[in-house]
């Protein structure tokens, strides 16, 4: 069975939940190597991705990523919002109309998520950013999704966990985009914010298919 | 945390409000999407200059938005670039067919969300043009960062570019001269203490007592390194030797000096810095033909100051020179 529009509010909600929960812990790791600011701006921008999907509840997971993808990229700001709404849009690109994903379009959509991503930020693995999450995630998802049953919990839990290795693995890297790339060496040994949120997102669409 | 404050949250909400109720005369504020426009918006026939970034640098921008500078400034949550959906409605209600120049300061954020907007603008029959900022001589301009950051000379941009457009320039010709002003122009900063983003609650780094940071940006991040206090003259001297390097001056050039306090200095010590950097100055052969020190270009309330230097030609000291009419600028009406 596949992933239906159920599934993409359970996500959206639990990524609110976690944005709420994480908000003080990303500020304090965007505190030492950027401007204290991507806690605040995430929970700000999944609280207005809520009112709008209780505003006008989408048909399909799609719509529900498009939704999501306006709402961050006009309410988040910083170089989040873009990054993010373009990784959104990407994906709801990927899935169409679909209104049950099933596990090879969903790793296919993650990938799109990722390249979006890296197009708008022009950032590569190893810079120090979301994308040393997203790409381990969409490798892992890909994996997945060619080995197994079709199951898209294990694609999405595969993606979680790799997204998170990817966040840790931020910590001794120099940053070479985004305001932490202003430190230099001084950037080594912080953990990357956007990598974690990434993380926190992807662990929220594997914990919406419980 | 102790702050003139109401509810962390609405720290920009009330403080753009109070801007707009005292400067009533000279902008109109739109309270969601939040923008500033000039009172007598769009100017017919006039390109319309529009900047816009993270709240907390007051003056910037809201403060330049007036006659013979900014049409419109859109100001974003603390130290959080503004977005699209305010960025676009401020652009229409500054274009009156003539185009539009975005002034942006070269930070990734900004950066994004100005060219997303750029985009939307442009499907409406919007001329847009972008000047981008980038005159810190603290960061390494390499492939492998975000490129240098746009700090203090974004104020003479705005004023000069502001000045080419009111006298009637074309859409390319005033962001010729915004790009001229950014290529002449450098900048570097210090602070002696770090500010407190309000929705955040503490400082954004730790100063020891005897410690200062060289190189910091506006947003109160972290600069290049850090190093016991030192006196004023040596300080300065710090700040105005990686900028006139960087610039290449030599003798005989004419240059404008912009000593800027970060929001927690006083003009006092302002002027101490302004003091030696003028010596310097000279003792090269560089004539300061044109001065600014004040606090236009903040970081909340942190302590330290930035120095800017911006190499004149005729034209842009003429620009310089001409009439402005902003809350935060004004001569020459």
């Amino acid at each position: 069975m596949g992933l239906d529009v159920g599934w993409a509010v359970r996500w959206l909600t639990l990524s609110a939940q976690a944005m709420a929960e994480h908000r003080v812990e990303l500020i304090e790791l965007d505190r030492p190597i950027g401007d204290s600011d991507h806690g605040e701006n995430m929970d700000r921008g999944f609280k207005a991705v809520m009112d709008k999907l209780s505003e006008a509840p989408p048909e399909t997971p799609g719509a529900a990523l498009k939704l999501t993808a306006m709402t961050l990229m006009s309410k988040v700001g910083g170089a989040a919002g873009p990054l993010y709404g373009t990784a959104f849009l990407r994906a709801a690109t990927a899935l169409g109309d679909s209104s049950d994903v099933d596990a090879v379009t969903l790793a296919a959509a993650l990938q799109a998520a990722r390249d979006g991503i890296v197009v708008r930020g022009k950032a590569e693995s190893g810079d120090k950013t979301m994308v040393d999450a997203w790409t381990p995630a969409v490798e892992a998802a890909a994996a997945a999704a060619a080995a197994g049953d079709g199951d898209v919990r294990k694609v999405l839990l595969a993606a979680a966990e790799a997204a998170e290795a990817g966040a840790v693995s931020t910590d001794p890297m120099l940053a070479r985009k985004g305001r932490a790339s202003y430190l230099g060496e001084r950037s080594i040994g912080h953990r990357d914010p956007g990598a974690v949120s990434s993380a926190l997102i992807l662990r929220a669409a594997a914990g919406a298919t419980e | 945390m102790k702050k003139l404050i109401n509810d962390p949250k609405a720290v920009v909400d009330e403080s753009v409000e109070g801007f707009g109720l005292a400067h009533a005369d000279l902008v109109t504020v739109f309270p969601d999407p939040k923008y500033i426009v000039r009172k007598d918006a769009p100017v017919a026939g006039k390109v319309g200059l529009v900047s816009g970034g993270g709240s907390g640098h007051e003056p910037l921008h809201g403060g330049y938005v007036g006659l013979g500078m900014l049409d419109a400034a859109v100001p974003g949550a603390v130290f959080t670039s503004p977005t699209p959906d305010q960025i676009l409605p401020a652009t229409l209600a500054v274009n009156s067919g003539a185009g539009v120049v975005h002034i942006v300061k070269n930070y990734t954020g900004d950066v994004l969300n100005f060219e997303t907007a750029a985009e939307l603008a442009q499907a409406e029959g919007v001329e847009i043009r972008t000047v981008l900022v980038n005159d810190d001589v603290a960061v390494q301009d390499s492939l492998y960062t975000a490129g240098r950051r746009g700090v203090g000379g974004t104020v003479l941009v705005e004023k000069i570019a502001g000045a080419a457009a009111e006298r009637g320039d074309n859409l390319d010709a005033v962001a010729a001269i915004g790009d001229r002003v950014n290529q002449n122009v450098r900048s570097m900063g210090v602070a002696l203490s770090a500010c407190t983003v309000p929705h955040a609650g503490v400082p954004s780094f730790e100063l020891e007592e005897n410690e200062i940071e060289i190189g910091i940006g506006i947003h109160g991040e972290p600069g290049r390194h850090r190093i016991p206090m030192e006196n004023a003259d040596g300080i300065t001297d710090r700040l105005l030797d990686p900028v006139v390097s960087d610039l290449g001056l030599s003798s005989g050039d004419q240059v404008l000096l912009f000593v800027n306090g970060m929001g927690g200095t006083p003009a006092s010590e302002l002027y101490i810095v302004y003091r030696r950097a003028a010596q310097k100055l000279a003792e090269q052969g560089v004539t300061v033909a044109r001065s600014l020190v004040g606090n236009y270009i903040t970081s909340l309330e942190m302590q330290g100051c930035s120095i800017t230097v911006l190499r004149l030609d005729d034209e842009m000291t003429s620009l310089w020179d001409a009439p402005v009419h902003t809350p935060a600028l004004r001569w020459g009406v």
